[in-house]
This record gives structure tokens, sequence and C-alpha cells, in this order.
């Protein structure tokens, strides 16, 4: 018996590759969440056989008259034990056309920093609704925070439609009154599907149970929304990770700068300008570890070589000299904030990590606070605690290389970092930089 | 194979955050090392970070923690691995914790929860700060709550309340001294990405991982190989099979499924239809409790 045995050449599945969605769920165990999810992994055959029963057999041991398909994602022992979820959860599942990374987040109103960390990375969010109830304060926030974070697809989900008769009035009330609402945010696609997930109706396939309804089943939605023109490939922001320089006999004088492009695309030959320097050179090479390539575009990792020998360092960013985002100290900024133990306040100073740069901030000010059920703006606050959302001035101790978050979701959001403690205590979205 | 303009497949997706996440640990970290069992899991972190630096060396040694409980097929791959990428090897190793009474056997001979306190001095000895593991979401429901970056206290231990916010790709690392860092780079790969991953990159891996034909007993419903770490007890019956191994961990508690699939395309045939998960199907020591992965996750193992 050989002990190493080398892969064949692989061979794709299909002619057409598969690309990858994350989309963040929200909605309360009641709204039928974790049953949707559960019939997402089911129906798509990423359940597994031995989850399914150990869920089975706690539900049972616990009494539950149904299988609670809510073990599934309440993986700690003190969400077993008090029934709730208390951390956003990561679930996988694939179709031929399409690998789904869905970031699961609880739906309870002190989980607002859950909400806000799934969505950060969501491509899209899909927000659950009991149709018995319509919607509910709740429903709003989470679409609120979906607007905040630019999640740019936003789906909802009018579940347990079985218990009101498949109604096509209740699906069009809820469904126009969410519309009404979402007109207020900044939502640019949405798509309102009447399902139930508990029997199955327009989940996999279009429900016989609703032949009003029209539009796609949820996963046919989920597998053909259009992602690729989310990406921006305008600006080019290429913030620099490492630099990789051999130190070896074989390979001498290389220089590369490694990172994800950001945005835009970088092809060899291009002018470009290093901030916060402010020199320009040309692109001699783009590069991965399997050769050069032509062109690199987000969410690529690359290696990028210039043609001229500039002092470059991690925390420097690459773009074009005619297209570039603000070398800025004063930065405002949405925040939410996420630390139970000390609030924003002003005069406080935090580390502030802001794509592959580091720096310092002072809180300026606090423009207001807001209630983010009403949108109503508290001029007067003078704190952020755990959980709250508002308009923040921060001067940094060096610039940032910053662009709108509206316009770039990488180069437009920072964390910060309590320097104390060295947690993450919040999530800024940057409005203006100057 | 047609690919629309400016767009990536989902494996150059899961590899480009990958690399993206290894490279802002040594960027940002004093002293990483990368856990290498041999598995397929570490096996492919491997090649990644070959991938994230190059043409520079892997700027990192790798350590093993050998529970003295090895599959000959993976010693022997991990010694030709590490020097083929000259690499430096750490091994903590649990028969010398045995011998200096750093730790004891346990009364089932399990070995999986005394190899934790051997890691955890392993990294103090080394003042290593940034530990790259393998582990996956998908893998286990504990593990589903798990950060990319994961923070351990002063005693090596995982408290599930207190983990930092991960949001975009803004990772913290920051640690006071004598804390660490676990990062896993394959959080958000599943075992089929694994396998297409391994497929499409070529990557050999240890033999016991394709269809072969062993002598196995059958116990709790699975199938352990007869060897000088896993003895049948009376009544058991040795009988050959064609085995291949799903997880490669302790020798002792990890168990092979029936199989024929001995190349890299049946294996993922295989795998994509499959209904049980790998630890599931392979793993005695996951099989303890309900809660059995989170516990030893609190005391410091991954």
């Amino acid at each position: 018996m050989t002990t190493e045995t080398v892969a064949p050449a692989a061979t794709e599945t299909s002619g057409r590759p598969m690309d990858l969605l994350r989309f963040a769920t929200a909605g309360s165990v009641d709204d039928g969440k974790s049953t949707l999810i559960g019939r997402l992994l089911y129906d798509t055959k990423s359940l597994f056989t031995d989850q399914l029963a150990a869920v089975e057999a706690v539900s049972a041991a616990r009494g539950d008259e149904y299988t609670n398909l809510a073990l599934l994602t309440d993986g700690l022992r003190a969400e077993r034990e008090q029934g709730i979820t208390i951390d956003v959860a990561y679930r996988y599942f694939a179709t031929p056309r399409r690998k789904f990374i869905i970031a699961d987040t609880p739906g309870h109103i002190q989980y607002t920093r859950n909400m806000v960390t799934g969505a950060s990375t969501a491509d899209l969010a899909l927000i659950l609704v009991d149709a018995r109830k319509g919607l509910v304060e709740q429903s709003r926030r989470h679409a609120f925070l979906c607007s905040l974070l630019r999640v740019p697809h936003l789906v909802l989900c009018v579940n347990k439609m079985d218990l009101v008769d498949f109604s096509q009035e209740v699906f069009e009330r809820i469904a126009d009154e969410f519309t009404a609402f979402a007109a207020k945010l900044e939502v640019p696609d949405l798509t309102v599907v009447p399902v139930s997930a508990l029997r199955g109706d327009n989940i996999v396939s279009r429900s016989e149970n609703m032949p009003w309804y029209e539009g796609p089943s949820l996963l046919h939605h989920l597998e053909r929304v259009h992602i690729a023109s989310d990406r921006n490939l305008v600006d080019v922001r290429f913030p620099v990770q490492y630099v990789i320089r051999p130190q070896s006999t074989t390979v001498t004088d290389y220089r590369g700068y490694a990172g994800q492009v950001a945005s835009g695309v970088l092809k060899p030959g291009d002018e470009v300008m290093v901030l916060p320097s402010g020199f320009t050179s040309r692109i001699a090479a783009v590069e991965t570890a399997d050769g050069p390539v032509a062109e690199a575009f987000p969410p690529m990792s690359v290696t990028v070589r210039l043609e001229d020998e500039l002092d470059i360092s991690r925390g420097d960013l690459i773009c074009r000299p005619n297209n570039a985002p603000a070398v800025a100290q004063d930065i405002e900024a949405m925040v939410c904030w996420m630390d139970e133990t000390r609030p924003l306040q002003v005069g406080g100073k935090y580390a502030i990590k802001h794509t592959t740069r580091s720096a310092r901030a002072i809180v300026r000010g606090l423009n207001y606070r807001l209630d983010i059920n009403s949108l109503h703006r508290d001029e007067a606050a003078g704190e952020l605690r755990l959980n709250e959302i508002g308009r923040v001035r921060l001067r940094t101790t060096i610039p940032l290389l910053a662009d709108e978050y509206r316009r770039n979701r990488t180069t437009g959001g920072f964390v910060i970092i309590d320097e104390t403690t060295n947690r993450t205590v919040g999530a800024g979205m940057i409005i203006e930089a100057s | 194979m047609t690919r629309p303009a400016y767009q990536v497949s989902h494996l150059d997706a899961l590899e480009a955050e990958s690399i993206f996440v290894m490279r802002e640990v040594v960027a940002e970290m004093e002293r990483p090392v990368l856990l290498f069992s041999g598995g397929k899991d570490s096996i492919v972190m491997l090649r990644l970070a070959q991938k994230a630096f190059a043409p520079a060396n892997i700027p990192f040694p790798v350590m093993h923690v050998d529970t003295g409980h090895n599959f000959p097929e993976v010693l022997e791959y991990r010694d030709r691995r590490v020097a083929e990428l000259g690499l430096q090897l750490v091994v903590a190793s649990v028969p010398e914790a045995l011998a200096s009474g750093l730790v004891r056997e346990s009364a089932d001979g399990m070995r999986n929860r005394i190899q934790t306190p051997v890691l955890l001095d392993a990294v103090e000895k080394h003042r290593f700060d940034a530990l790259f593991g393998g582990a996956r979401r998908d893998e286990e429901k504990a593990r589903a709550k798990e950060r990319v970056f994961s923070f351990r206290d002063e005693f090596g231990q995982w408290d599930p309340k207190n983990q930092r916010p991960e949001l975009w790709a803004l990772y913290n690392g920051r640690h006071h001294p004598g804390e660490s860092i676990r990062v896993f780079p394959l959080s958000n790969w599943t075992e089929l990405d694994v396998w297409h991953y391994i497929a499409r990159e070529r990557i050999a891996l240890p033999s016991i991982y394709y269809a072969h034909e062993r002598e196995v007993v059958e116990r709790d419903g699975m199938l352990y190989a007869v060897n000088e770490f896993f003895r049948p007890r009376a009544g058991e019956e040795r009988f050959k099979a064609r085995v291949r191994y799903r997880t490669v961990g302790d020798a002792s508690c990890t168990a092979a499924v029936r199989s024929d699939a001995d190349t890299v395309e049946k294996v993922i045939e295989e795998v994509a239809a499959t209904r049980i998960t790998e630890r599931g199907a392979t793993r005695g020591d996951d099989r303890v409790s309900e809660a059995a992965m989170e516990d030893r996750k609190r005391e410091g193992y991954f």
C-alpha cells in the first residue's frame, strides 16, 4: 500500500462554475426562522441524519411536542438551556448553481449587535414575518439595519401563509405596508415571497396553494438574484496588507504588495497612486501563486508589483491618480455600539481598525442618537449604549484612506476597539471624511 | 468552461478569503504557528499558506499535537511534507507529557481530552500568540458560532459569551501578553468544498483517505481499525472491509467508513451523497455528550 495518493486532475461538475452568496436571516423563533432554515437545509440535502437525530433526541428529552429545529442552530449549552439564541450562527448549503453562507442572527431586541455583524458581509438579507401578525416593530428594525449596512438585496418572507388560508389579501396588505416602509429607507432591491416554511410552500418550488402568486420560490430567487453588479468595479482601491520580500538566494529583488482587492479592476500598465504618500507609478504585474493574471478585481487576493521602488507598507492604499479616497482625519460616521460594559462617550479615546490600517481616535461629538424604531433623532443624547446607533464625529491620529460607506463597504467601514480590554466595541459606517 | 466577466467561483472566493486571513495574521501577530495534524483540512491550510506568501516561504512553523496514537501513513506524510517545504516542525507530545507527569492517562484511554493541556503547554513554551487551526463551522454546532479570529484568555479558554463581534473583513487580533488568538482560515468551507479544492489543486493526501482494505471491528455502529492502539473487546468480531477515513484523528477513537471511493472524484461523489456528518460518522470522541465539543473548546481545544 502506498502512503500517499495524488489526486488526478479535477473536473468541475458542470459547465457553469458555482458562485457564492452570503445572506443574513433575521426574525425571532416565533416567526419560524429556524424552521425556514431547517427547510432550506433539508430540501437541499444539506441537513445530515445524525444532526437531525441529535435534535430529535433533545426535543424528546425536553418534552417538546414536535422536533424543534431551532435546536439545530442553538449550538451552545446556555442557548439550549434558556431556549434563546445568543450568537450569530453560520450555516452552509449549496445547489448546483450556488454555494450559500447563512449568517443566522437572533431576533431579540437586545441583539442589534448580531444583526449588524451578520449584515456586514451579506449580499442579501432575509426578513421573516408571521402572516397572522403582519409587520411588527422588529421587522421595521431589521429592515432599517439592512439599509444602514447597505445590504444590496432584501427579501421579505411572509411566513405561515397556511395559517391564513393562503390569503392573497393578507399577503398583499403586508407586502404593501412593508414596501411603503422600505421606500423611506435605501433598499435597492426588494422581493416579497409568501411562504409556509413548515409545509414547504414556495420554498423550493412554487406552491399550488397560492396560484395567485406569480413570483419565484424563495430558493429560485436565492439561486438567481443578480449579485455580480453589486461589486464596485469602478473605484480602484487596494489596501496593502503585507509586503512580500523573500529572504532567499533564488528569488532576489522581489518586492510585492499583497492584499485583497476592495474595489475596481487592476491591470498591468495601469497608472496608480499610493496613499497617503501620493507617489505615482505603474503596475508592473499582478500575481498570484499560480502565476501572473491579466487583471484583478474583488474579491481576489493578489500581489501587486510596481515599476518603481517606492516606500510602501501595510496600511497604505493603491488607487488611481484621478480617483482616490479621502485622506482624512475628521470622520463622521453612523456608529453602532456593541459593548455592554462601557458606553461610547464624547471625549473617549479608542483604537480604530479601517481596511488594513490601524489608528487611534477621539470622539469629538455625538450629533444625535437614532431611535431605530421611530427613526427619531435625539440630539440631546450624550452617549451610546449597547445596541444604540448614532451619528458620531471622530478625529484620528493618522489619516484614514476612506470612502463613504454607501459607495464602498470595504473602505467605508471600520471597527472601534477598546484599548484597555481589546474588545471590539463599535462598528462605524463613514458618511463624510475630510 | 466559461465564466462571466469579473466573477469568481465559490472556490476562488473561499481561497481569496482564507489567504486574506492568513496574511492578516502574519502582518499583525508576533508568533503565529499552524496546527498540522496531517489531516486533510490542515493539508489544505498549508497549501493556502504557500499561496499567501509566494514566492517567499511560509513565514511560520507548524505544530503537531501528537497523541502517540498515530496512523503511520499520516506521520510519514507529515514528515515528508515538512521536509519538502523546509518548515520548522514543533511536536507537542502527549507521550512525553505523560512521562513527565504533566497529564495522566484518562480512565477510558482516550487522549482527546489530555491533548489540550499538552497543546497549551507548548503554546506557552514557544510563546505562540496566533494558532491557525483547520476547524470549519460546518463540522459541529458549537463551531458554527466560532469566529475566524477566536480570542483565548491566558488559560487558553474559549468563552462563547465573550467573543468579539466580527464585522466585514476587520479581524481584531489584539491581545495582552499570555493571551492568544486561534485563527480558522477555513471557517466558511464545507467538507465538500475541501474535497473540491483538493481535486482542483491536485493535492496529495495520506492514502487512508481513499478506499482500501482493512481489518476492522464494529463498535457503536462505527468501524474501527484493529491496530496497536485499538484492541477488540471480547465478542467483537474482526473482519476485513473496504473502508476509508473521512477524518484523521487519534487512531484509538477515529473510525473508518465503508467506501469504494479510491479516487478524489469518487470521494466527492460520496461526500455529496452522504447523509451523516464527518464527525458524527467517525469520531467516538464527539459522541460523549450533546455538548462534548463545546466543553473541550472551553478548555482550550480547537
